[in-house]
């Protein structure tokens, strides 16, 4: 905690609360019927999310998964254009094209959203590889989770980054849970950055409930990797505190083994470590409350007054320059 | 006028693209120092060095995947797949990702990607080297698909695909690399929209591309000795359908016949029949007929190869039937 200034610690908390209370009014929207298809929420992992997006800057990219508002909210996109997206409204961030599964936003370089496991990848291989071509010292962090290694695009993607030193960060989200599997049931080596390893790039381990200690480790492989020294994996260790999506009974997993994780939520512990250090008070997180609270209600409401685009635009953008 | 091969023209198409703009790169399995698994890209390692003539593993779905990236990023790749068996280990990203991030995104990510591959029998190699899927792919919204048939296709269609905002995937049928012909010295750039009438004919419309144009140009030749005269359509492109060229070849012969390497059951020539039938109906002199492969895996003996794919024996019979039967 010495080395984090008031102002970092209080963004870092922001970012995660927005996130957390972005997605919990998700999941009400949804009972209400505003939002439909498949909503994979985030809450539990957004330390990841919020501690890997710091090493990032506004020339890099970003391909996430399904499970990507956190990815979003962190990385820039707007709340209010991601609600519209939630909503399916145009005037979201992929115009009410994609919903909650496929976020997309050129202006800060977030290429999906992507709903094949282990789908984005290949792409964010092929991202780096136009970096590579171009010598622009960018880094191009490829967000997936377990499940995606237990997918050949997986193996074939590590590869070819390392065989070809590519500027990717692959960052794992192990969840322990590909939807219900548990990754003892699904990956006969279940240390997975020692699986990382075996294509020769840099691959490391953390606590992905410690917002911190995920920031210092973007950090470091992300600098390492704009050093030229090729791809790198970072493995965070987390767990998703709701169902794997809005129809899941949770049948795979006990309450005790839940519980145990929801004790070390990223944003309660770090919220106790800020105040302890004296970085934080009661009147300072009221505020914070009351912001992201503010922002989130904006947020609803711009999705609320945001329009449908007309069906007579159904054929556009199948092409380009039709 | 130059005498040249489908697999030179097609070299000289690269070579062209990649010394016209500094984005273009191509990569795939052995295209470099191997040379390309039908010799395709033979000498172009030593010319255009290894970053932009990129060998890759064996990892269709991740190299195909980092074409799509590339092209994100700015870059124009080239992907050369071996053969359209192959392709079906990158399904995913081509169906998945190539052919829906434009729309998904609202527009705002476009793949300017190409796509080469090897289709079609011919050369006894069995059923997991020599099926004809371009009409899989043609089912697919978001695809740009052509078939190049012809020396002044496999020279110029690519340049086209490349400057094209969405993936194309272009088909160069395996027995066509060694068809050796005449090209002008300044054989540059074609079209990638319209199909092209090879034969001009006021009998019949065969309706045909790829690996059976020659067999139908070969079937029309022989007809005209027997006082049949025969129109042959060249689709060129699978995706979009050139339909008007279609209806207005059958409704000036009022007779069609459609030659198609895939097998019938959900196919390309399927979808040519109904648009036919939806829209030039009336005139009609005869019900339209086809001449596809047989629904079997493509067998490896010459013999019951040569039987399962169409023939220019086939294609005669069946023009011989159709305009055999007279309104």
């Amino acid at each position: 905690m010495s080395d984090v200034t008031r102002d970092h610690g209080l963004r870092l908390l922001h970012d995660m609360l927005r996130i957390r209370r972005f997605e919990e009014k998700c999941a009400e929207l949804y009972s209400a019927g505003k939002i439909r298809g498949f909503l994979h929420l985030y809450i539990g992992e957004e330390a990841v999310a919020v501690g890997a997006m710091q090493a990032f800057g506004p020339d890099d990219a970003i391909v996430a998964t399904y499970r990507e508002h956190g990815h979003a909210l962190a990385r820039g996109i707007p709340a209010d254009r991601l609600m519209a997206e939630m909503y399916g409204k145009q005037e979201g961030c992929s115009r009410g094209r994609g919903g909650s599964m496929h976020v997309f936003d050129a202006a800060t370089r977030f290429y999906g959203g992507n709903a094949i496991v282990g789908g984005g990848l290949p792409v964010a291989v092929g991202l780096a590889l136009a970096d590579s071509l171009e010598r622009r010292p960018r880094v191009t962090a490829c967000f997936f989770g377990d499940g995606a290694v237990a997918e050949g695009e997986f193996h074939e993607s590590l590869n070819l980054a390392a065989l070809w030193k590519l500027p990717v960060l692959f960052i794992c989200e192990n969840n322990l849970y590909a939807m219900g599997t548990r990754i003892e049931r699904a990956q006969s080596q279940t240390d997975l950055a020692a699986k990382a390893r075996v294509y020769r790039l840099s691959a490391e381990s953390v606590d992905g409930m410690d917002v911190l200690a995920v920031e210092a480790a973007a950090r470091r492989a992300a600098v390492a990797i704009r050093r030229g020294e090729g791809p790198a994996f970072l493995e965070c260790r987390t767990y998703r505190f709701r169902a794997h999506s809005m129809f899941d009974a949770e049948l795979y997993r006990d309450k005790a083994e839940v519980d145990g994780w929801k004790a070390r939520d990223p944003i309660a512990t770090f919220t106790a470590m800020l105040k302890a250090a004296g970085l934080a008070n009661d009147a300072v997180l009221a505020a914070l409350d009351v912001s992201v609270a503010d922002e989130v209600e904006q947020a609803v409401q711009f999705a609320e007054a945001g329009t449908w685009e007309p069906v007579e635009h159904l054929r556009a953008d199948v092409y380009g320059g039709v | 006028m130059a005498l040249t091969t489908y697999r030179e023209a097609v070299r000289a198409g690269i070579r062209d693209a990649l010394l016209k703009d500094p984005r273009v790169f191509l990569m795939g399995e052995d295209v470099g120092k191997y040379g390309g698994s039908y010799a395709v890209s033979k000498g172009l390692l030593a010319e255009f060095g290894p970053e932009r003539i990129r060998d890759t593993p064996l990892s269709e779905s991740t190299f195909v995947g980092a074409g799509i990236g590339a092209a994100l990023g700015g870059m124009r790749p080239i992907v050369e797949v071996m053969t359209v068996n192959f392709s079906l280990l990158a399904l995913d990203q081509i169906v998945n990702n190539a052919a829906t991030i434009r729309h998904m995104s609202g527009g705002q990510f476009g793949i300017p990607l190409v796509i080469r591959m090897a289709t079609g029998a011919g050369r006894q190699l069995a059923a997991q080297h020599a099926h004809s899927l371009e009409g899989w792919y043609a089912h697919i919204p978001g695809l740009r698909i052509v078939a190049p048939a012809t020396l002044e296709d496999a020279r110029g269609m690519l340049w086209t695909a490349l400057e094209d905002p969405d993936p194309v995937i272009i088909f160069e049928h395996q027995t066509l690399y060694n068809m050796e012909g005449e090209l002008p010295a300044d054989a540059g750039a074609v079209d990638i929209d319209r199909a092209a009438v090879r034969r001009a004919g006021k009998d019949v419309s065969v309706i045909t591309y790829g690996g059976t144009l020659g067999r139908t140009l070969d079937a029309a030749a022989a007809l005209a000795r027997e006082g049949v005269d025969a129109e042959v359509v060249d689709l060129r492109t699978l995706r979009p359908l050139d339909t008007d060229t279609i209806l207005a070849s059958v409704r000036k012969t009022h007779r069609a016949v459609i030659v198609d390497e895939g097998w019938k059951s959900g196919s390309l020539s399927a979808e040519i029949v109904a648009r036919i039938v939806e829209r030039a109906f009336y005139d009609l002199d005869a019900p339209v007929a086809r001449v596809c492969s047989e629904e079997v895996p493509i067998p490896y003996p010459k013999h019951l190869e040569d039987a399962a794919v169409p023939q220019t024996p086939a294609v005669v019979a069946a023009v011989r039937e159709t305009v055999g039967r007279r309104g």
